[in-house]
């Protein structure tokens, strides 16, 4: 079975999708565990899969027994095994944290969410193991399909945000349909490594260069980058919490790694960093995005919508961090999806806890919380450190390498815009942690009482998964000197210094 | 210029789905109604889809189902008799994504028409700002 | 907005246009699309999986795997209009319309109470369809044998002529849906319930991840037909054969219920009262 694990991590989440599905419509409690184990299975399935990867390098998967360029091949190497681990766990956490949720929020309608939830996941995980640009393109649609489907079940003006996002989703997606049918006319494959060998002499050619840039927008359009960011915040605020919490860490940072896989697999870094010359006007799109999100932030009162400006700027530190082009930067990059990801669940399951409880995300809405909620509050402090990059969490160290390789590509405006962002979310967070700290509960204020309210947590498994992804950030920062070393700098190829 | 013409009529398969492309992404941005955007995104995905077709075509050749009679076991297959099935392996699929978007795109907008009582964007955004 | 839209619109064309400079003539045979890959597809398909219709052979075997995830595609969309749609519960308009069979008098009825449903003198008809076509419908009765049967011709014939699970499969649900539209949602409804439709839609992808799994577990790689040469008592290239004939089985169940099952959603708006 060993030999299986790369097609494992697709196939479970997938045929229990079907399961969920059915037993949607005849025992609905059956749903949640259904899912929950194929999760964990496809979790311990990318673990083994990292491992082994550390141990004998890159693994190919023949899928239906064709060789390469015929068939489909699964390509795991020291790049994407550590996303597929990332993507498995946080969605595993996400369902047996929010799993009181979503009973609530969609009765009666269990089977279809946890069918849609799980088939999203499988989408994402698909998109990230394959080595073949169209399987990619197919699995982005499902992950989209699924989260536009999720992401309207929310609140107010979910449903409107929703369509909005399946207008620029589509066109997302198209340009990278067609970006791969332009490589496909130029050099009749689409495996990535297959394309890429036909690369070279062609890199002056204007189809492979416009190529190269629909793929580019379409990909940015699906991570949100500044300018093409409009549908964010919007779908990522109105969906519902158990939602935003699993597509807000895991669609933006899987597109980021589509976007270095295609940069450094399907078109050489020689072409990206070297021949085409963009390098400067993406770092300076990548600071704009950087500068644009945390200003935006600043301005929100409502605590998810602020999320969601911050998440636009993060997306900005990879993408930029990326196409400075020299090894710490891309480090960075690498570290920071991971990171990013974790950074980013930890902070949207704190806020979905918040709401559990107080009905409400808004400034006005968090006082006191400290007393009402001291694990969640923990938790998110937590989370708030390592996007401010405070040292022992995990944000600092990804921030450093991104800042080393601003510094070494001499390209300071990102170094500025890196540090300016850093200063923006201190001011945004402990405005929350004054809020919550210092002001005394709202229920209370009328009376001109004091006295302390009562602690109301969120459920036992909201709270423990929250501190467990919490605890997470703390140790992916311990131990971030090894995953650069054994993981990370093996993914960048060694052309790039 | 007879450059110019030549090149056109050799490569006019690309210039028509560009314009097919255009029209549909024109529709999505300008449009106010959403159903008429979801109707430009639908023109939208099929102009690509004419343009993987019409990568697939080879002149002189036909439909790749390869003819063979009992009896007609050494039969020798050549690839310049037949078009290219690549293409239209992909396009199944992306008819399918087309197809799959498209129903998900109207059941959201039912949806917003139930929650608006109209598809007109400006209407809805005025509503939501008035709310 | 419309200056703008026009802006991009010329810009992106444009600059579409400016790489098709590059590009190969149309049909030109010596293009790098129609010599690398796909010959191999057309010169050795018959000997490798003995299918005669290449498409067939390279959708559903070479990349299967594409085509395993373009019909979960399919099924993800209809449990995302269910999930988005449905509404439970069972509110009827304001206002009952029944038509009298023997006279064909249509009575109106207010109130949500409305006639029984199993009442053998009236029959419920939409509020907001009321004319009355036999000739549409007693067409349509006799038609929908036939097109149900080409459907099941397409489905079986995928190897040898165009045609294959999807075609096939949403012929079959058109017809289901022409059903409903000729005569009444309810009628339709009752032929094929909402439940079975559902499990129906599960079932047809389960049956080809199914297939890929069992290859799996006889020791091949994933969706490896080959390895099914044991259980079908055949050799390795004809249970490719068969195991294409198997999923594109579980492809026709799966489009024709969900194909179903969207229109159904979208048509009632979730309601499952009234149709178009």
């Amino acid at each position: 079975m060993n030999a299986q694990m790369p097609v494992l991590i697709v196939v479970v989440p997938l045929l229990s999708a079907f399961a969920i599905a059915a037993a949607g419509w005849f025992n609905r409690r059956l749903c949640m565990p259904t899912a929950a184990a194929a999760l964990g299975v496809a979790t311990l399935c990318t673990l083994g899969l990292l491992l082994r990867v550390i141990q004998d390098g890159e693994v190919v998967y023949r899928l239906g027994g064709w060789a390469a360029p015929w068939g489909i091949v699964y390509r795991v190497d020291f790049l994407n095994a550590p996303v597929l681990v990332l993507v498995a766990a946080i969605a595993l956490v996400n369902l047996v944290a929010t799993s009181r949720i979503v009973v609530e929020e969609f009765p009666g309608k269990e089977g279809a969410f946890y069918a849609l939830y799980v088939l999203f996941v499988t989408g994402l995980l698909g998109m990230v193991v394959t080595g073949d640009a169209f399987n990619l393109y197919v699995l982005l649609e499902i992950a989209s399909i699924t989260g536009y489907a999720l992401i309207a079940m929310g609140r107010g003006r979910a449903v409107l945000a929703s369509l909005n996002y399946v207008f620029m989703g589509t066109i997302g997606a198209c340009f990278y349909l067609l970006g791969i049918g332009y490589l496909y006319i130029m050099t009749g494959s689409l495996n990535m490594t297959d394309i890429a060998s036909f690369l070279p002499p062609l890199y002056s050619s204007k189809a492979v260069i416009t190529a190269f840039i629909i793929i580019m927008v379409g990909v940015w359009l699906k991570m949100a980058l500044f300018p093409l960011h409009g549908w964010l915040p919007n779908a990522y605020t109105y969906a519902p919490s158990s939602v935003s919490s699993l597509v807000a860490p895991l669609m933006t940072k899987v597109m980021v790694y589509v976007m270095i896989r295609i940069i450094l697999t399907v078109f050489t870094p020689a072409f990206t960093f070297r021949a085409l010359g963009l390098n400067q006007a993406v770092v300076w799109l990548a600071v704009a995005a950087i500068f644009m999100g945390s200003l935006m932030a600043l301005a929100q009162r409502n605590l998810k919508r602020m999320l969601t400006y911050i998440l636009i700027a993060e997306v900005g530190y990879m993408v930029g961090g990326a196409w400075l082009g020299n090894r710490a930067g891309l480090t960075g990059a690498v570290l920071h999806i991971l990171n990013d990801g974790l950074m980013t669940f930890c902070l949207f399951l704190a806020a979905g806890n918040i709401l559990y409880r107080v009905r409400g995300l808004n400034m006005e809405d968090l006082r006191g919380l400290f007393r009402k909620m001291p694990f969640t509050m923990g938790g998110f402090v937590i989370g708030a450190l390592s996007i401010i990059g405070v040292p022992p969490t995990c944000g600092f160290f990804s921030k450093w390498y991104l800042i080393l390789g601003g510094i070494q590509a001499g390209h300071y405006g990102f170094v500025v815009a890196l540090l300016f962002s850093s200063l923006v979310n201190l001011i945004l967070f402990f405005r929350i942690i004054e809020v919550g700290y210092f002001e005394p509960h709202s229920e209370h204020r009328h009376e001109g009482q004091d006295h302390a309210p009562s602690m109301e947590e969120a459920p036992v498994g909201m709270v423990v998964s929250l501190l467990i992804v919490a605890s997470g950030l703390i140790l992916a920062g311990l131990y971030a000197g090894d995953i650069v070393q054994r993981v990370v700098n093996l993914a960048i190829p060694e052309s790039i210094v | 210029m007879s450059d110019f013409f030549s090149h056109l009529v050799a490569r006019y398969n690309y210039w028509i789905y560009i314009t097919l492309m255009m029209i549909g992404l024109y529709a999505m941005i300008a449009k106010n109604n959403l159903v008429k955007k979801i109707i430009g995104m639908n023109i939208f995905q099929t102009a690509i889809i004419l343009f993987y077709i019409s990568i697939g075509a080879k002149k002189g050749a036909t439909i790749p189902i390869i003819s063979h009679g009992s009896g007609h076991e050494a039969h020798v297959v050549k690839a310049a008799d037949y078009i290219n099935p690549l293409p239209h392996v992909l396009m199944l699929t992306a008819i399918v994504v087309a197809v799959a978007t498209l129903g998900v795109a109207l059941a959201l907008a039912v949806q917003v028409y139930r929650q608006y009582k109209t598809l007109e964007e400006d209407e809805i955004l005025q509503k939501i700002r008035e709310s | 907005m419309k200056t703008i839209a026009l802006i991009i619109v010329i810009i992106t064309g444009s600059f579409l246009l400016y790489a098709t400079v590059d590009f190969p003539s149309w049909g030109d045979p010596q293009s790098p699309a129609s010599t690398h890959v796909s010959p191999r597809y057309i010169e050795r398909t018959l000997e490798e999986t003995s299918v005669p219709n290449v498409v067939t052979a390279v959708l559903a075997d070479y990349r299967g795997f594409d085509t395993l995830f373009e019909t979960t595609v399919i099924f993800a969309a209809g449990v995302a209009c269910f999930f988005l749609l449905r509404a439970f519960g069972k509110e009827r308009p304001a206002t009952g319309l029944y038509r009298h069979l023997l006279t064909g008098v249509t009575v109106r009825i207010k109130g949500s109470a409305g006639l029984p449903d199993d009442m053998e003198e009236f029959e419920r008809i939409d509020t907001l369809w009321t004319p009355y076509d036999p000739i549409v419908k007693v067409m349509c009765q006799r038609l929908i044998p036939f097109i149900q049967l080409f459907a099941l011709y397409v489905i079986a014939h995928g190897h040898h002529s165009p045609g294959g699970g999807f075609q096939g499969g949403v012929i079959l649900g058109a017809s289901l849906i022409l059903l409903s539209i000729s005569h009444n949602f309810r009628i339709a409804l009752r032929r094929m319930g909402e439940r079975l439709d559902a499990l129906l839609c599960a079932l047809g992808v389960a049956i080809y991840a199914g297939t890929g799994a069992l290859c799996l577990l006889l020791g091949a790689n994933f969706l490896d037909y080959s390895a099914l040469a044991g259980i079908l008592h055949v050799d390795p290239v004809t249970a490719r054969s068969h195991g294409i004939l198997i999923v594109e089985i579980g492809v026709g169940i799966a489009v024709m219920a969900t194909m179903v099952l969207i229109y159904n959603n979208l048509a009632s708006a979730g309601k499952f009262d009234e149709g178009l």
